[in-house]
């Protein structure tokens, strides 16, 4: 186990630096962030100070290796727009995707697995047909545009739901403030999740049901229910483990999105104010910490799905 | 099990009704699919001849703006003045061209590195699917997002990083049917053969893989085309005047225009859904079409 999991982490690694190479690459052909800075009142002696300042006179190399070392100290570095430490911008941007993430996730696999279960049971029945269909529909639905009929059905219509933030303005924003707000980017982020979820859980138990394990199951004369419940589902959930893994870098993109039209104050949108800005330290120490959060959640699924699945062997 | 082997066989093998029709003909059994692509034919015809059927032009202004939906205007028109039907077949016509020109850049990306990696083995498939790896651990909207930033937005533009950053999927699926196809004996055939590797990847490996790709290239239409939607819907798309679905929506930002205004963002974001849905169904059909477990 130790062996396996140490060879899934020395294979994370080159991905992970080739990412940051990548992404600093990116950046470079970009040009530099001073010109942002540049205008009629911006002399071009102060933009070049500042640029020898923020060492973009050396090569390409130079200035990747740089950032690199400085991360290894510890140093993500500092946003050129605000000043502010790199590190700290995302600490605090970081806990509120994680809950509107977490929440959704855990609430597209609460919708999806009943769902699937029974579509997959009751094959080309009308059930099935409107679950699948109501799953296409959850995956077909651009999130900007789900997000702005709810803003119009909930915040405008109904006056219910605030339409943005994550707390109301002056408030401190106690638990159920906080929940109200919660409310429909949760929404938004879980209907996409749990429509592909339910063609997921229905395309594994479907599988699982044509086994002969299952049929000697059934002849065993146990009853429909149980030989579902203790044989099929058991079985058929293992592959939707694998599933979390793939939806990762789908929830951090979705994120954006959705953040941005609830202003919910996440690494969703600084990520769009740092990219509009041309931050590139910042835009660095975002993609830089979307790869490892994705690259560890692939290695948490490969893991539990090595425990939870005996056959596995783990080389 | 091995009855239905045999079954499977003799079913493909039968001698005058061929691949295709056999495919064909389950198409037609699912019955969302077939309505879908004769919705998607139509919305595609309407929007390649959207300048023989509306009488305005896309970009000029032609009445009053913000004037609501009439006899004249069927849509109404845009807040400068613009015929908002007329945009939306233009912009339709946006979609498609991102949806499909991007997954053909996509496919023919994945298509070549996944029979490369399969094929050879070794450091060539270390390093391909590393690679691979690289770019699908990105959560790819940031790097459409970085990139689109960074190189002008603009519909070409849009185009080439959807098909940069859509391929890893399409390299998998083939790197693994590759493998599979491999050990076949007619592969190892073509080998003792002698004939030229070129020969056994394109014309033996390749037409054998098609199915598998085309269903996962259709999936990859619709996402291509939510993902120019969501770019630009933030701004960082296709940008205005040239009409595109996502755009068009990005005025439903403003509240008064939420309200007050719904035929400006109401029919953009049907023809999205319309669009995206019907597409996957018809990836959904072709998917049961092609599956050989499908005997019926």
């Amino acid at each position: 186990m130790m062996r396996y999991l140490l060879k899934r982490i020395l294979i994370a690694i080159p991905v992970l630096i080739g990412i940051t190479l990548l992404d600093y690459l990116i950046m470079s052909l970009a040009g530099s962030p001073l010109s942002m800075m540049q205008g009629p009142r911006v002399s071009q002696a102060a933009v070049e100070a500042r640029a020898v300042e923020l060492g973009l006179q050396q090569p390409f190399l130079v200035q990747y290796f740089t950032w690199l070392s400085q991360l290894l100290h510890g140093n993500w570095g500092y946003s050129i727009k605000t000043y502010r430490p790199v590190w700290e911008m995302i600490t605090q941007n970081l806990p509120p995707t994680l809950l509107l993430m977490g929440v959704s996730m855990v609430l597209a696999f609460v919708i999806a697995i009943p769902v699937g279960i029974y579509s997959a049971t009751h094959q080309y029945s009308k059930g099935d047909y409107t679950a699948v269909t109501l799953s296409f529909l959850g995956t077909s639905i651009p999130s900007f545009f789900l997000s702005l009929i709810l803003v119009y059905v909930f915040t405008v219509r109904l006056g219910w739901l605030p339409s943005g933030g994550m707390s109301t303005l002056g408030t401190g924003g106690g638990f159920w403030d906080v929940l109200l707000h919660m409310i429909q980017p949760t929404i938004v982020l879980t209907a996409s999740l749990a429509g592909s979820n339910i063609r997921y859980v229905r395309s594994s138990v479907l599988e699982i049901l044509e086994k002969d394990y299952l049929r000697t199951a059934t002849a065993k004369g146990i009853g429909r229910r149980r030989v579902i419940r203790r044989h099929a589902v058991r079985n058929a959930l293992l592959p939707i483990i694998t599933v979390i893994g793939m939806e990762i870098p789908m929830l951090i993109g979705g994120a954006v999105v959705v953040e941005q039209v609830f202003s919910w104050p996440g690494l969703g949108l600084l990520t769009m104010t740092s990219i509009m800005n041309r931050d590139y330290p910042v835009i660095m120490g975002v993609s830089l910490l979307a790869a490892v959060i994705v690259l560890l959640g692939n290695l948490l699924t490969d893991i539990l799905y090595a425990v939870v699945d005996p056959t596995i062997q783990l080389k | 099990m091995t009855a239905t082997a045999q079954k499977t066989k003799t079913h493909t093998d039968e001698p005058n009704r061929g691949y295709l029709h056999t495919v064909a003909r389950r198409f037609l059994r699912h019955r969302l699919g077939v309505v879908s692509l004769y919705f998607v034919a139509t919305l595609t015809l309407l929007a390649l001849l959207a300048p023989l059927i509306s009488p305005y032009d896309p970009n000029k202004l032609v009445g009053k703006f913000s004037a609501p939906p009439s006899l004249q205007f069927w849509l109404g028109t845009d807040q400068v003045g613009r015929d908002v039907l007329t945009r939306l077949l233009y912009a339709t016509r946006i979609s498609l061209l991102v949806g499909f020109a991007s997954t053909a850049i996509a496919t023919a990306i994945g298509v070549v590195l996944g029979l490369l990696s399969g094929y050879f083995g070794g450091w060539v498939d270390m390093v391909i699917m590393r690679f691979t790896d690289m770019v699908m651990s990105f959560p790819y909207i940031l790097l459409v997002l970085v990139a689109a930033a960074i190189f002008q937005p603009g519909l070409w533009n849009i185009i080439l990083i959807l098909g940069f950053v859509d391929w890893p999927g399409v390299a998998r699926l083939v790197r693994g049917n590759v493998l599979s196809l491999r050990e076949t004996a007619f592969v190892q055939a073509d080998r003792v053969a002698g004939m030229p590797t070129r020969h056994t990847l394109f014309s033996e490996i390749l037409p054998n893989t098609v199915a598998p790709i085309l269903v996962y290239a259709t999936s990859v239409v619709a996402l291509s085309i939510l993902d120019e939607a969501s770019l630009s819907f933030l701004g960082m798309g296709v940008q205005p005047p040239t009409a595109s679905l996502g755009n068009m929506l990005n005025g439903a930002q403003s509240i008064t225009i939420l309200t007050t205004k719904p035929w400006l963002w109401v029919p953009p974001g049907l023809v999205i859904i319309l669009l995206v849905l019907c597409i996957n169904f018809i990836g959904d059909a072709l998917r049961d079409a092609v599956d050989p477990r499908n005997l019926r």
